[in-house]
């Protein structure tokens, strides 16, 4: 007894355009109450950053009357809802100015250390032989420095800019990324679509880049989701340490490291900044506790 | 075993001396900066072309090197351009108030992070496994020194019990110790806590845990004799490999307690532009990360039979 299947020519699978399997993604997190709040966290100051322009904020930079206190009365008739600092400037805008400026050089960070991780691994993973070898022991160079380390002395020889920042991050990053994307390209290069695009004579850099890259790209959503956040760290950190982005813009870390010898008096001013830093990196690392719940259920 | 030992020794020795030579060009490369770091910015030329030459900076990059890394060997960095110091008296100093601080952290880390890991892997899924759990990932998504921004809040400024800063300016003190030690350990405890908790949940899913179960041996003897033991391999490794973690963290501590360490004598170097205080404490840094690598290497080896005689 056999069974026909009939085939309709045309109900051939179509693979949905990528704004609605985004949008699926995010259903899927609705599964995982962790990534859900994690989500929420970020979007908020993402969304916060977005419109940041359009918030009637006081100017981050300007100096007005010093250690107002939370809902204070503003001398122009408004009011300071998060107080002010010791020099007199607004907490709330800088907070918010603080989120848009670390989030937009975090991420630029993180995608210059992904671009540069990602061709370090597929190449050793991919080619092998001397070519892994030269890679792997050059990030053995740089994963021997503790990451703060490595940052400092790069943001001290160089200067401190957003510029030297992304230059740290990309050091003290690529070679984390390279040994995933390596570890990856090991397991996938085995595979059959490998094979046949060898025998079409595909060249080896469109096997990588186009074959090996978007295959390897599950576990590395984690990954860059957790690694977001390092960078967050790290980027406040460096500003803590004096290391950061220039003053006077506002930087969560000079914010703290400002702070803190004052909070005797003005302890709203320290905790404000810090609550903002632990509620962003929390948010990065739930979502990425949420993505792996996810995707490990699949 | 010694084979493998010897391999790990001579890679650990290559990247430290590849290392060594990146910081070096990256320091020194350049004659004249170098000089005008010494010299002070105000030196003339003239000035610092004869300091070059009395001290030996004519001869080739690769010679001074040499001569570098042979006085380096000896723990000779030459003077702190700050505290016109030699660097290794400099450097024992503060790597001895940075021991401290470390000794006391792993005295109280490991103890906490690994009663709560094997209190979590026990029963999976139950309730404490989740309170644990979440309070791990809580404290470990925290940064440093917004811990210790908190923190100081509390213990400093609203119930006034412990000092805000540990530069010990009048001696050794055990109070000045607390918040650091405690910053750190909220801080890393989670993540060892996790390995530990995954460790012993994969252990407690194992054949022979449910073979001690099943022959009626008490459950504390179960745990303790049976699952313990290979439950506390993965930890281990983890723990020496916090090393290289716990300096990044050292760093942002000690300087926001203003604790006289190994982290903020680095800190002070690269702001100021002290050269050779900054070559030595990297160099001193990666060389502790790198042989806790080949610490926890060889440890795990040694730990788990079944790579021990393979």
């Amino acid at each position: 007894m056999t069974t026909q299947v009939k085939l309709e020519t045309n109900e051939i699978p179509q693979r949905e355009s990528g704004f609605k399997r985004f949008f699926k993604a995010l259903i899927l997190m609705r599964e995982s109450p962790i990534g859900m709040v994690g989500l929420v966290l970020i979007l908020f100051w993402v969304v916060m950053a977005v419109i940041a322009p359009l918030l009637p904020l006081y100017d981050p930079n300007a100096i007005m009357l010093p250690f107002q206190k939370i809902g204070a009365a503003a001398p122009d008739g408004g009011t300071f809802w998060l107080g002010t600092d010791h020099k007199g400037r607004d907490i709330l805008s800088r907070i918010i100015w603080g989120a848009q400026k670390v989030l937009v050089w975090a991420t630029f960070a993180t995608l210059v250390a992904y671009i540069v991780g990602m061709l370090m691994g597929v190449v050793a993973g991919y080619l092998g032989g001397w070519a892994d070898e030269a890679v792997s022991f050059i990030a053995n160079v740089f994963l021997s420095f503790p990451f703060i380390i490595l940052c400092i002395i790069i943001v001290a020889t160089l200067g401190a800019s957003g510029w030297t920042i992304v230059v740290a991050v990309t050091f003290a990053s690529a070679p984390q990324i390279m040994r995933i994307v390596r570890g990856l390209v090991l397991d996938l290069k085995t595979r059959d679509y490998i094979f046949a695009a060898q025998t079409r004579g595909e060249s080896p850099w469109y096997i990588m880049l186009v074959e090996l890259l978007p295959n390897a790209r599950g576990p590395l959503i984690v990954d860059a989701c957790l690694r977001l956040g390092y960078t967050v760290v790290a980027i406040a950190t460096l500003g803590f340490l004096g290391l950061g982005l220039p003053p006077p813009d506002p930087d969560w870390g000079l914010m703290i490291k400002e702070a803190v010898p004052l909070g005797a008096f003005a302890g709203h001013s320290m905790y404000l900044p810090a609550a903002a830093l632990a509620s962003l990196i929390l948010g990065f690392n739930l979502l990425a506790d949420g993505l792996r719940e996810v995707s490990l259920r699949d | 075993m010694i084979v493998l030992a010897a391999k790990r020794l001579v890679a650990m020795l290559l990247i430290m001396l590849v290392v060594s030579f990146i910081l070096f060009s990256l320091f020194e490369a350049d004659k004249m900066a170098v000089a005008g770091k010494v010299l002070g910015p105000y030196s003339s030329v003239e000035q610092r072309e004869l300091w070059l030459s009395q001290n030996g900076y004519d001869a080739p990059f690769l010679t001074r090197y040499a001569a570098w890394m042979g006085k380096a060997v000896t723990g000779n960095f030459g003077d702190s351009l700050q505290y016109k110091v030699p660097v290794s008296e400099l450097l024992v100093d503060r790597l001895q108030n940075t021991g401290i601080l470390t000794l006391v952290f792993f005295i109280i880390l490991i103890p906490v992070s690994l009663t709560l890991g094997v209190l979590a892997g026990m029963k999976e899924g139950s309730f404490q496994d989740r309170a644990i759990s979440v309070v791990s990932v809580l404290t470990t998504s925290i940064p440093e020194f917004a811990t210790a921004t908190f923190l100081t809040g509390l213990f400093v400024y609203t119930w006034h019990l412990l000092p805000g800063t540990s530069s010990m300016t009048n001696g050794f003190s055990w109070k000045e110790l607390i918040l650091p030690v405690m910053v750190l350990v909220i801080y890393d405890f989670g993540y060892v806590t996790r390995m530990t908790r995954a460790s012993m949940a994969e252990v407690m899913t194992s054949q022979y845990i449910r073979t001690a179960i099943l022959k009626g041996l008490p459950y504390k003897r179960v745990i303790m004799r049976h699952a313990l033991r290979n439950a506390l391999i993965a930890p281990f490794t983890v723990i020496v490999l916090q090393l290289n973690w716990l300096l990044s963290g050292l760093v942002v501590v000690e300087v926001f307690f203003a604790y006289k360490g190994f982290g903020t004598l680095l800190l002070d170097a690269a702001l100021f532009g002290d050269i050779y205080v900054i070559e030595a404490c990297v160099m001193v840094a990666v060389f502790i990360a790198v042989f806790s690598q080949f610490i926890s290497d060889i440890g795990y080896t040694l730990l788990n039979p079944r790579i021990r005689f393979s």
